[in-house]
């Protein structure tokens, strides 16, 4: 639906142009799931609005601004600011290691000023506008090349080193996930990639001797047997399911879910929030929010696919395959599906630079969208 | 529209393809979240919602109010008052616990060790668990610290319910009292109440006795709890079943009489209602503070209790077996009119010899002429020793059980002694030795091995004077079933028998010579008929015979024998039996005679019919005989 097919190819549509052009629908979807997040904090604070939902109105506000803020910078400017977002993002995350400090056993939090704030959910954008920016200059034959190979995958390896050691094992298998399929959907050869997996499948007992650390094995055994330890490790996963479980075909309604109210959930505001929607909507509500998800994801690959630009289809890509894993890895470990690893759920579960995260990498996916019809030689280095 | 270049154009393609596989796999993997999501909730969400229902919901059990212990006229015997308590909610403590205690010290007396104890029991449990800091407290204290409320933070006053016995010592040994549960008792018993820890069952007594009627049914209180155990709010609530009340037969003013009257001995005593069986008293001194078990006893209570050469914690009235002594010649009495020695005659000179042994007589210089009558007022030994050597053993044996001796009454009371007649084939089983004939003699006149119980005797009193195989009761309600009255059968003894041995127990009591002339009941129409009975409690050597008997006012105290006498009044008509036994008091006084004389007589002005006349009127002035008796 282009309406001035030559101006939106050259990106000069004018501002009001680029609104009309952002897919409201998205927005609206967005804006959807996010207000079942509000309706979420509001219960599992008891029927309250502070502590939780009030802040995370405001947060979305402040996000649904940068959406469309950064919906209306133009593609260019973003290939232009990939590297620079993430050479910050990466120092950040140093900076973490070394003036950070800890929040429930892992050191993830760093202070500018007033803010608080998490570098690892910055460092996922600016991996997934790197990768896109460097993929963008590399042909199919190139790709496979050992040394252009070389360097994506260090960039790959240094955040993800970085987050690992902090420790935070989700947002490492998050930021691995991106930048492996990134590799893929810009046509890495299969013969690295089925080595790599075989390679990978080898290491699984190296890590767990040399890497894991004690609370993350303890994690995986929990997962293996959670009646193993009922009371102590196995407890949230246990509770977790019997929430879920317990919501049946229509859930017991709004408000009414006992395990959160009582505190049998852990985290039950963050990561464990979808269970307590599992509670009060049951199998029916679960299903609907899945297929928002759902429908949110085929946008966004629908958008990858519609753009002209490789750098921008890599960049939709890796925004909404990073929206993917983290709805799949939340959901799939607070129902015991996988071993408990730190991952909220994006849109619902409470944070603030989760979900400013979010919603820039949503601004970006609009901007895709918007510019779908520019196009980007290989070599350029973007407006700026 | 520019085209894409040749090489964009490859890589689009491998893109697209790549993207649509992505694609694929993200839906199989949304499917998956399906699947788990239909496993969770539709397959196994029953299962789940009972397991969500087991975690919110907690049933706490309501301890229904234990059933009332009452007297013949209705006087509550234990009863349930109100317990005024303080407790502390460490949470609720604005300023610390340590600062709550300091200020309730300052409104209601808190010693150190009950302090340490609050604190230890803050450390034990989560910080919203009322933790008890005074209990029992009196209505000024509970008060003080109602008004003081705003500067108690976390402090909360409550009201329960605990166990109260009114007339303490006075009738510790019927009521019985109620303690805290013990490991043992739950092992035969899985009432869920035993696991309340404030809970207190029966330990002794009616209390014990009757604990299943008394305790009632729990109430169920469902309550919401969070994670960590807090009641949220209160779901449904269902009331228990109130216990049952007990009422006994004793009467709460004679029994208190009874215990004043026997004072400091360690003594028992048992009135029946000579016409059905009814126990009107039954008394065992010292008694102990029912009240101290329930609210905790200190260890030198207990201590004190437990070495008290007087036993407190025992009920002699029913698991003291002493030798009867005297008490039981009125029975051989009974059996010898029947076997045809209704007129036996025995010339007394102090000494019966059998073989190569001499059994003496209690009176050194001897009766003289004894008949059954006189055998019978004066005691007299060696009459018995000629009654016990003519009937033998079995029949002794058969008389004395027939009369009810030698095995438990039945009493609704716990602990109690059968006492003991002796047998041939006990002696064979028990030594390997036959029974001889001298052990005949000296079981005759009560001593040997010869054992019965203070109940036993009143039993065997009440029998004599009415004809009839009573049996003692001590409840007549429970809850509002009205307890059978036993239909006493006849005994096997002939009226003949009946009458020849009530003469001689009349005789004892009012007439000149008689063993208990001396402390009869004087006033007309309240005579009382009686035996005197001394069990000796060691054994008299020979080189004692030689040098005189010693006196046991020289003796020490529990050295001393033992002193008895049963009664019964009024004596044409028998309506009241009684037994007294002082431990260790056979004194010349016959403290026992005196005792049983004024309960009797007590017992008998007591009733309705019975109450003397006020104002006398003088037979000379007389007017009219609206007042006659």
């Amino acid at each position: 639906m282009t309406i001035r097919p030559y101006a939106a190819a050259h990106g000069t549509l004018s501002i009001v142009d680029k609104l009309y052009e952002i897919n409201w629908g998205l927005v609206l979807l967005i804006t959807i799931i996010a207000c079942v997040g509000f309706a979420m904090l509001y219960s599992v604070a008891g029927g309250s609005l502070s502590p939780w939902a009030d802040k995370q109105m405001v947060r979305f506000a402040i996000g649904f601004i940068l959406m469309i803020v950064v919906a209306l910078v133009d593609i260019r400017v973003w290939l232009s600011v990939a590297y620079p977002a993430y050479v910050i993002s990466l120092l950040l995350l140093i900076a973490v290691e070394v003036a950070g400090h800890a929040g429930l056993g892992a050191q993830r939090w760093i202070t500018l000023g007033p803010l608080e704030l998490q570098p690892s959910e910055p460092m996922k954008i600016a991996l997934v506008l790197a990768l896109a920016r460097y993929l963008h200059g590399l042909s199919v034959e190139d790709i496979s090349k050992p040394l252009r190979l070389a360097i994506p995958l260090v960039m790959i390896a240094l955040p993800a080193g970085l987050v690992a050691i902090q420790p935070n094992l989700g947002t490492t298998i998050i930021l691995l996930l991106d930048g492996a399929s990134l590799l893929f959907l810009a046509g890495l050869s299969w013969w690295w990639i089925a080595p790599t997996v075989a390679t990978a499948a080898a290491a699984v007992p190296l890590a767990w001797r040399y890497v894991l650390h004690d609370y993350q094995k303890a994690r995986v055994m929990t997962f293996l047997n959670p009646e193993s330890d009922a009371l102590g490790a196995g407890w949230n996963i246990t509770q977790a399911k019997i929430a879920v479980g317990s919501g049946g075909v229509a859930g017991k309604g709004f408000l009414q879910g006992t395990q959160s109210r009582l505190n049998f959930l852990p985290e039950k505001q963050t990561d464990f929030i979808w269970t307590n929607f599992g509670e009060e909507f049951g199998f029916v509500g679960c299903i609907a929010l899945l297929i928002l998800f759902g429908v949110v994801i085929g946008y966004g690959v629908q958008t990858a696919m519609s753009a002209r630009s490789q750098f921008a289809r890599l960049l939709a890509m890796g925004i909404i395959l990073n929206f993917f894993f983290y709805i799949m890895i939340n959901t799939a470990m607070v129902m015991g599906l996988i071993p408990v690893v730190g991952i909220p759920m994006p849109l619902i579960s409470y944070g603030g630079t989760a979900m400013l995260a979010v919603m820039f990498g949503f601004g970006l996916l609009l901007s895709v969208h918007v510019h779908r019809q520019v196009e980007i030689p290989r070599h350029s280095a973007g407006i700026i | 529209m520019p085209l894409f270049d040749r090489r964009d154009k490859s890589r689009y393609a491998s893109f697209t393809r790549r993207t649509l596989l992505l694609s694929g796999g993200m839906t199989a993997l949304f499917g998956l979240l399906a699947g788990r999501l239909y496993k969770l909730q539709i397959v196994n969400g029953g299962q789940y919602l009972t397991l969500a229902e087991d975690n919110r919901v907690s049933q706490r059990l309501i301890p229904p109010p234990r059933g009332r212990i009452l007297d013949r006229f209705g006087v509550e015997l234990a009863d349930n008052r109100r317990n005024y308590r303080v407790v502390l909610v460490a949470e609720q403590a604005t300023d610390g616990v340590e600062a709550a205690l300091d200020a309730i010290g300052k409104v209601i007396l808190l010693p150190p060790h009950q302090r340490e104890r609050v604190l230890h029991d803050i450390a034990q449990n989560k910080k919203f668990v009322p933790v008890p800091i005074a209990e029992n407290l009196s209505w000024e204290e509970f008060a003080r610290v109602n008004l003081n409320l705003p500067y108690l933070p976390g402090v909360q006053p409550e009201v329960g319910e605990t166990r109260s016995y009114p007339f303490s010592t006075e009738l510790s040994h019927v009521v019985g009292y109620v303690a805290s549960v013990s490991p043992d008792d739950k092992k035969n018993d899985d009432d869920p109440l035993l696991d309340l820890p404030s809970y207190r069952i029966g330990k002794r007594g009616i209390e014990k006795e009757f604990d299943a009627e008394m305790r009632g049914e729990a109430g169920v209180s469902r309550v919401e709890v969070n994670a960590y155990g807090r009641i949220i709010g209160e779901l449904s609530s269902e009331t228990g079943v109130p216990g049952k009340d007990v009422y006994l037969t004793i009467d709460c003013e004679l029994q208190r009489f009874v215990e004043q009257r026997l004072g400091n001995e360690s003594a028992a005593c048992v009135v029946m209602d000579c016409s059905n069986g009814d126990v009107l008293a039954l008394t065992s001194t010292p008694g102990y503070d029912p009240n101290l078990f329930n609210v905790g006893i200190s260890n030198e209570q207990w201590h004190g209790l437990m070495t008290d050469d007087h036993k407190p914690l025992l009920n002699k009235a029913l698991t003291g077996a002493y030798p009867p002594g005297s008490t039981f010649k009125p029975a051989m009495a009974l059996a010898a009119v029947d076997n045809g020695l209704a007129d036996l005659q025995v010339n007394c000179t102090g000494a019966v010899t059998l073989g190569n042994h001499v059994f003496h007589c209690w009176k050194k210089e001897g009766h003289g002429h004894v008949d059954l009558h006189r055998g019978i007022q004066v005691s007299c030994d060696s009459f018995f020793f000629e009654v016990a050597r003519r009937l033998g053993i079995d029949k002794m044996e058969e008389a004395a059980r027939a009369l009810g001796l030698g095995a438990e009454t039945g009493i609704e009371l716990p602990g109690e002694q059968g006492g003991f007649i002796p047998s041939r084939a006990w002696k064979m089983a028990r030594f390997g030795i036959p029974w001889q004939q001298g052990e005949t003699l000296v079981n005759g006149i009560g001593q040997g091995y010869v054992l019965v119980t203070p109940l036993q005797l009143c039993m065997l009193a009440a029998r004599i004077a009415s004809g009839k195989a009573l049996i003692p009761r001590i409840t007549h309600q429970v809850g509002n079933t009205v307890q059978p009255k036993p239909v006493p059968a006849a005994l096997p003894f002939s009226q003949a028998a009946f009458a020849a041995v009530r003469a001689g127990l009349s005789a004892v009591a009012n007439e000149p010579g008689g063993t208990a002339y001396a402390w009869r009941i004087t006033q007309a129409g309240f005579e009382m008929a009686g035996k005197t009975g001394t069990a000796q409690v060691r054994k008299i050597s020979a080189e004692e015979h030689l040098a005189g008997v010693r006196k046991n006012e020289s003796l020490p105290w529990n050295l001393r024998d033992h002193a008895l006498f049963f009664g019964y009044a009024p004596v044409d008509q028998p309506r009241y039996a009684c037994v007294v036994v002082i431990e260790h008091g056979a004194i010349g006084a016959h403290p026992q005679v005196q005792m049983t004389r004024d309960i009797l007589l007590y017992a008998q002005q007591r009733d309705p019919v019975k109450m003397p006349v006020a104002y006398p009127v003088h037979a000379a002035g007389s007017t009219a005989g609206v007042l006659g008796t």
